[in-house]
C-alpha cells in the first residue's frame, strides 16, 4: 500500500481519540472489579449500629455488647465513682484524653469520657495488643475499679484511661454512639448525626 | 530419516520446539566457572514447582470460610490420605523459598550480578521478592489460627497509617470492619490464582532477560568478549548437559534438608509453623506476643525500630523499595567481590550482621535495650545502601582478568 497522501495528522487524532475510549471503558470496568471488595451487603448489616436498652442496667453494673465483631463495654458509674474519676490525675498516663484524640469522639467528656456521665460506652479491645480486658468493680479491686488486661498486665480506669507503669499508651476507644432517648442508646451512630 | 527425528522436523515445522530447546538449554552458554552460589536460582525454580503442586493438592481439600477453613486444615491433617504430607511440603517449601531466594539475591549482591547489563533481571526479580512477600502473608492466613488471624490483623492495619483514607482501605481490603470470611475467601483467591500467575509471568521475564544478556559469573566479566570462530564463547559451557547435571547434585543436596525438616521437625521449633496458630482464629483474643513468621522479621524490626507508627510504615516500605535501586547504587569499577576493594567485604559483612539482627529481633518481644539495637542495625541498613555511591568507589581495585578464573 501507498503511503502517498496519508494525513498523518488525521491518523494520530484517530490513534488518539480510540484510545482515550478505550481507557475510558478500562476505567469503567475497573469499577465494578474494586467496588466488589467493598463489605458486602451481608457484612454491612452485620456491622449496623447496635441499639441497646438501659431499663435493665444496674449501677456498677457492666453489659457487653457486639458491634461490628467488637466487644462494646456498657458500665453504668455509680456518682461517687464519677467523683473519683474527676478527681484523679496522677497516675494516668492520658488523664484528660488529649493526647490520642482519635481514642473518642469529640462530643464526649474528656475526663470521664461519655455523653451522660454515668453511662460509659467503651470498646472492649485493649490498646497495647488487641485482648479483651476484665471488668472490675470499684468495690472489688483497691485501685477503684476499671479494666484490667490479664494478657500483659495493663489497667485501665472506670473512664477507660489507661494507668501509667503499664504496656499499653492509649486509653480504651470509645466508640462513635448516640442516646435515641432517655433509656436507649444507639451504638455506631453519632450523637447529632442522626 | 528415523521416525524420530521425522516427528520432530513435523513439530518444528509448525512450533520453534527444537530452536528454544537449543536457544535455553543445549547451546545457551553460561561461563564455566559457576560455583555452589549458583545452585540457588535452580533451586528457586524446584521451590516454586513444589509450591504449585502440593497447593494445587491442598486446595482440593481446603474450605476457605471463617466457619471451616481451621477445621478442613485439622481435616487435610488427619484424615485425608497423605495429606499432612502434601501439607508439610507445602508450609516448608514456603520458608525454604525465602531460604533459596535470599541466598539466590545474597549471590548477586556479592559478584554484581545486578549491573548493567543486567538491571532488568535484578529488577525483575525484585518484583519476584514482593509477589512472594505477599503471596506467603496471604497463604498464612488461611489455615485460620489465631496467629494467623492477628498477624494479618497487624500487616492490613499498617495502611491505616495513610492519612485521611487509611481507614476506608483497611476496610477496602477486609471486605468487612474486622478479619473474618470475606478477608479469608479473596486471600485464597490471591493466593491460589492471581498472585501464581503472577509469579510465574515474571519468573518468565526474569529468565528471557537473563538469557538475553547471559550470565554472570564469580569473576564478574563479561563472557562474549571472546569467541571462538563460530561466535561460542570460549569460556562458556553448554547449560544443558553441564549445568543441568550440576544442578542435580544440589537439588540433591537440597532435598535431604528439605526431607529432614518435613519428616522430623515440620514445625521447626516454631520457626516455620508457629505454636499460637495450633488454635483457631478468635477476633476476641490475641495470642501473648504477636510476631510474623523468620522470613519476614527483618522487615519488622524496621517497622518497630521507628518510634512513629506512619514513619515506621515509610521506612519499612523504604528497606525493600531500595533494593530496585542497587544497580544505579553501586559505582565501582568492577563487579565481582572477587576483585574488589578490601573495604567492600568489611561494609558488607556488617550488612549481613544487620540485617540477621533484625531479623533475629523481629522474632523477639521489644525491650528498651533490643530497641535500641533494632534502631542501629536499621540506621546501617539504610547507610548500606543510600552511602553506596560513595563507598564503592573506595580505595583501589584488584585487576580484572580477562578470561575466567578456575
Amino acid at each position: 500500500m501507498s503511503n502517498d497522501g496519508v494525513d498523518n495528522g488525521k491518523r494520530r487524532f484517530l490513534t488518539l481519540a480510540t484510545s482515550a475510549v478505550g481507557a475510558v471503558g478500562v476505567v469503567g470496568v475497573a469499577v465494578p472489579f474494586l467496588g466488589s471488595w467493598k463489605p458486602s451487603a451481608k457484612a454491612q448489616a452485620a456491622g449496623a449500629p447496635v441499639e441497646f436498652s438501659l431499663d435493665k442496667l444496674e449501677e456498677g453494673q457492666m453489659v457487653k455488647v457486639e458491634w461490628r465483631g467488637k466487644p462494646v463495654f456498657v458500665v453504668k458509674r455509680s456518682d461517687s465513682a464519677l467523683e473519683m474519676l474527676k478527681n484523679k490525675k496522677d497516675g494516668l498516663k492520658d488523664p484528660d484524653s488529649s493526647k490520642f484524640p482519635e481514642q473518642q469522639p469529640t462530643y464526649v467528656d474528656q475526663v470521664n469520657r461519655a455523653i451522660r456521665p454515668e453511662l460509659l460506652v467503651v470498646v472492649g479491645i485493649c490498646t497495647h495488643l488487641g485482648c479483651v480486658p476484665k471488668h472490675k468493680k470499684e468495690t472489688e479491686v483497691e485501685w477503684g475499679g476499671g479494666f484490667f488486661c490479664p494478657c500483659h498486665g495493663s489497667i485501665f480506669d472506670l473512664a477507660g484511661r489507661v494507668f501509667t507503669g503499664v504496656p499499653a499508651n492509649k486509653n480504651l476507644e470509645i466508640p462513635p454512639y448516640s442516646y435515641l432517648s432517655d433509656n436507649k442508646i444507639l451504638i455506631g451512630v453519632d450523637q447529632g448525626a442522626a | 530419516m528415523s521416525k524420530m527425528s521425522q516427528f520432530m522436523q513435523w513439530i518444528d515445522d509448525r512450533f520453534p520446539a527444537t530452536k528454544v530447546w537449543n536457544e535455553h538449554l543445549a547451546e545457551y552458554y553460561a561461563p564455566k566457572n559457576f560455583n555452589f552460589w549458583y545452585f540457588f536460582g535452580s533451586l528457586a525454580m524446584l521451590v516454586l514447582v513444589n509450591q504449585i503442586l502440593t497447593g494445587i493438592w491442598l486446595t482440593m481439600n481446603y474450605t476457605p470460610t471463617g466457619e471451616e477453613a481451621y477445621a478442613s486444615v485439622e481435616f487435610i491433617m488427619r484424615d485425608v490420605e497423605w495429606g499432612w504430607l502434601l501439607r508439610y511440603m507445602h508450609s516448608t517449601g514456603a520458608s525454604a523459598f525465602f531460604i533459596v531466594v535470599y541466598l539466590h539475591m545474597f549471590r548477586g549482591l556479592i559478584y554484581g550480578s545486578f549491573r548493567k547489563p543486567r538491571e532488568l533481571i535484578w529488577i525483575f526479580g525484585m518484583i519476584i521478592f514482593v509477589l512472594l512477600m505477599a503471596e506467603a502473608f496471604m497463604g498464612y492466613l488461611l489455615p485460620w489460627g489465631n496467629m494467623s488471624y492477628w498477624g494479618a490483623q497487624v500487616i492490613i492495619n499498617l495502611f491505616s497509617a495513610i492519612p485521611y483514607i487509611g481507614d476506608d482501605i483497611t476496610i477496602w481490603i477486609r471486605g468487612d470492619y474486622i478479619i473474618s470470611g470475606a478477608t479469608l475467601h479473596r486471600f485464597f483467591a490471591l493466593h491460589v490464582v492471581a498472585l501464581p500467575m503472577a509469579l510465574l509471568l515474571m519468573v518468565f521475564l526474569h529468565i528471557v532477560a537473563l538469557h538475553k544478556v547471559g550470565s554472570n559469573n564469580p569473576d564478574g566479566i563479561e563472557i562474549k568478549q571472546y569467541k571462538d570462530e563460530n561466535g561460542i564463547p570460549l569460556d562458556g559451557i553448554p547449560f544443558h548437559p553441564y549445568y543441568t547435571v550440576k544442578d542435580i547434585v544440589g537439588v540433591a543436596g537440597f532435598l535431604f534438608l528439605f526431607c529432614l525438616v518435613i519428616f522430623f521437625a515440620p514445625d521447626l521449633g516454631g520457626y516455620f509453623l508457629e505454636p499460637p496458630n495450633f488454635t483457631p482464629a478468635d477476633p476476641l483474643k490475641t495470642p501473648a506476643q504477636i510476631a510474623p513468621v523468620w522470613y519476614f522479621t527483618p522487615f519488622y524490626s524496621v517497622l518497630r525500630a521507628v518510634p512513629d507508627q506512619q514513619l515506621g510504615v515509610i521506612a519499612m516500605a523504604g528497606a525493600l523499595i531500595i533494593l530496585f535501586f542497587l544497580p544505579w547504587l553501586d559505582r565501582s569499577n568492577v563487579k565481582s567481590i572477587r576483585y574488589k576493594h578490601w573495604s567492600f567485604k568489611i561494609w558488607l559483612a556488617l550488612f549481613v550482621v544487620a540485617f540477621v539482627v533484625l531479623g533475629y529481633l523481629g522474632m523477639k518481644g521489644p525491650t528498651p535495650m533490643r530497641t535500641l539495637v533494632a534502631q542501629i542495625a536499621t540506621f546501617y541498613y539504610f547507610a548500606f545502601f543510600l552511602l553506596m555511591p560513595w563507598w564503592s568507589k573506595w580505595g583501589a581495585t584488584k585487576p580484572v582478568p580477562e578470561r575466567v578464573t578456575h
